[in-house]
């Protein structure tokens, strides 16, 4: 890849980001925050990568480490996300189902 | 141990990387609204799965102990810690992981510098400047979302600890940060590998002193901006290693958190240099002066509470960190529970910096059952408050103090407030006349039609629900 593709890659996304991500609500901004965290982990792949080229301890160890970060962000970030969401969904209105739209019919 | 199929940069991991990154988008997309994120939220683990298999699958993937000791390791630490994660401690979780991350990036830049002095090639330019940023960024994410782990964790005092020359102690880092980065680019060929870790060290020096002096109320600005940061050093590292879903994804993080941190720094009517800079957000400089005297106000009990609330028609609760605080949240709902089934509207009045990062008390009161339709937001509420007949404070302060539209002269002037003042009643369940984050005597707790419960939120709400159950 160019330098320029990769830089016409960021630039779009930077604007798909902010037109996606402006569109959540402030109540769901918490769990938002939780699975960007666990999208971070991407950064997983880039330790990957760089410990399959490490030949020596301290290459190795950094390596290691990196690959633990990321690990910790996909499934701590994916995991603690879902568990907040299930709040959320766990009844969207039991009540609320006959007062609302039942007085519509 | 496992047959590379796919060749780094070529078309087939390119292509996959690109499903990933899209499915990462539909996954934020579905999260605009509570019932479909969980399912966005699997979706995005999915593209996660599809990138990290596909880079398994690499061809130069290598050191598979390594690999298999690092992924226990993180997916261990992560299951744990996600499942034993109390609600009340998102901010310090969310705080911890930002660091996590911006680690990874900053050890990642490392390697890759090592790597390309063992090459002893020129590294090309531009490879070197997004790995120097990578390391700046990436350093200074981890140690300053550590401190801010800790500040939240009340491991060290939330306090602003403010350093004498603070401002010139950072300029010089800074300084030095982009004379190192500049001496290493003028030597692409054999970059100075203890520059380099200098580089790293002097980052994480101004990471720490950068947090350090902010405030606890500060802290959802904070987050969020260690947010955007850790996002923004992912996508320099995809630059880095020419990898497409690491730039999107990155640069996915880093909207986010530029997003919420322009949100969160509105809602308290500040800049987002004034967060940093001004070490306001724990004791403002005469703050504390007003403790001599004692003001004229009203203290009710449990069950002077509880009729007034049981004979309103519309009550509007607003709670605050102190409610995270007490773990009153479920005794609040039993409150609103009992209210509604004497035919009460209730509503809940969320301030958004209402906890310690954003969205914060939403997740708490969704944890305590409450519907999200009830959830009102500020703009959304103080409309609703002169009609309002009871509103009830529960352990929130300076996002109430009508001193912020009132008294220009005031530290918080300007700040959108929740104006519960507006309301014909207001009761506020609180331990003390003490003051917020803020420092400044709250003028709400003297106006004539305010009351104060002073106890801790929790018992209160549950004498209050069990005095209206008995009327």
């Amino acid at each position: 890849m160019t330098l320029f593709t990769e830089i016409t890659i960021f630039v779009l996304a930077v604007f798909v980001g902010f037109e996606v991500i402006s569109k959540v609500p402030t109540t769901l901004h918490t769990p938002l925050m939780s699975q960007t965290n666990a999208i971070h982990g991407i950064v997983m792949l880039g330790g990957l990568i760089v410990v399959g080229y490490a030949n020596d301890p301290l290459e190795y160890v950094i390596g290691t480490i990196a690959i633990a970060f990321g690990a910790i962000n996909i499934v701590g970030g994916f995991m603690v996300t879902d568990r907040m969401l299930g709040m959320f969904a766990k009844k969207p209105k039991p009540k609320a189902e006959g007062d609302g739209k039942g007085g519509a019919g | 141990m496992i047959q590379a199929v796919f060749e780094p940069g070529g078309d087939a991991a390119t292509a996959l990387y690109i499903v990933a990154f899209s499915l990462f988008i539909v996954g934020i997309k579905r999260g605009t609204h509570p019932t479909t994120a969980k399912q966005g939220n699997l979706i995005a683990a999915g593209g996660m799965a599809i990138a990290v298999v596909t880079t398994l699958l690499l061809d130069g993937i290598g050191n598979w102990g390594l690999i298999a000791v690092g992924l226990g390791v993180g997916t261990a630490v992560g299951v744990i810690a996600s499942i034993r994660v109390q609600m009340t401690e998102m901010p310090q979780m969310v705080a911890l992981y930002n660091g996590v991350g911006g680690g990874a990036v900053a050890l990642i830049a490392w390697s890759e510098i090592r790597h390309g002095i063992s090459l002893g090639e020129d590294i090309p330019l531009d490879e070197l400047i997004p790995v120097l940023f990578a390391a700046v960024v990436g350093s200074v994410s981890f140690w300053g979302s550590n401190i801010a782990f800790a500040k939240l964790q009340d491991l060290i005092p939330t306090k602003p600890l403010a350093v004498p020359g603070q401002q010139v102690i950072n300029a010089v880092l800074l300084i030095g940060i982009l004379a190192a980065c500049v001496n290493i680019a003028l030597n692409p060929g054999d970059p100075n590998q203890a520059v380099f870790i200098g580089i790293l060290i002097a980052a994480a020096l101004l990471g720490n002193l950068v947090v350090l002096p902010i405030g606890g109320a500060d802290m959802p600005v904070v987050i969020s901006l260690l947010n955007a940061f850790t996002g923004l050093s992912a996508a320099a590292a995809g630059f880095a290693l020419d990898n497409v879903v690491l730039i999107v994804a990155g640069t996915l993080v880093g909207s986010s958190g530029t997003i919420l941190t322009m949100e969160m720094a509105t809602a308290m009517n500040r800049s987002v240099s004034n967060v940093l800079f001004a070490g306001f957000g724990g004791a403002p400089s005469g703050g504390g002066g007003g403790d001599g005297e004692e003001r004229p106000h009203t203290s009710i009990g449990a069950q002077d509470a509880a009729i007034k609330l049981a004979y309103a028609d519309t009550v509007t609760i607003v709670p605050g960190y102190g409610l995270a605080v007490a773990q009153a949240q479920h005794a609040i709902k039993e409150v609103a529970d009992e209210l509604e089934s004497r035919g009460v509207t209730v509503n809940y009045a969320i301030h958004p910096v209402a906890g310690r990062m954003p969205g914060h008390m939403n997740v708490l009161l969704a944890e305590a059952d409450v519907p999200y339709e009830q959830l009102k937001e500020m703009e959304e509420i103080n409309p609703e408050m002169p009609r309002t007949d009871v509103a009830v404070v529960v352990g929130a302060n300076d996002v109430t103090n009508p001193a912020a539209k009132n008294d220009p002269e005031s530290p918080i002037a300007g700040m959108p407030i929740i104006e519960v003042s507006e309301a014909q009643q207001v009761i506020v369940i609180k331990r003390s006349l003490s003051p917020g984050f803020a420092g400044i005597d709250n003028d709400l707790f003297y106006e004539p039609n305010t009351s104060m419960l002073f106890a801790d939120a929790k018992a209160a709400a549950g004498e209050i629900a069990s005095e209206i159950a008995q009327l």
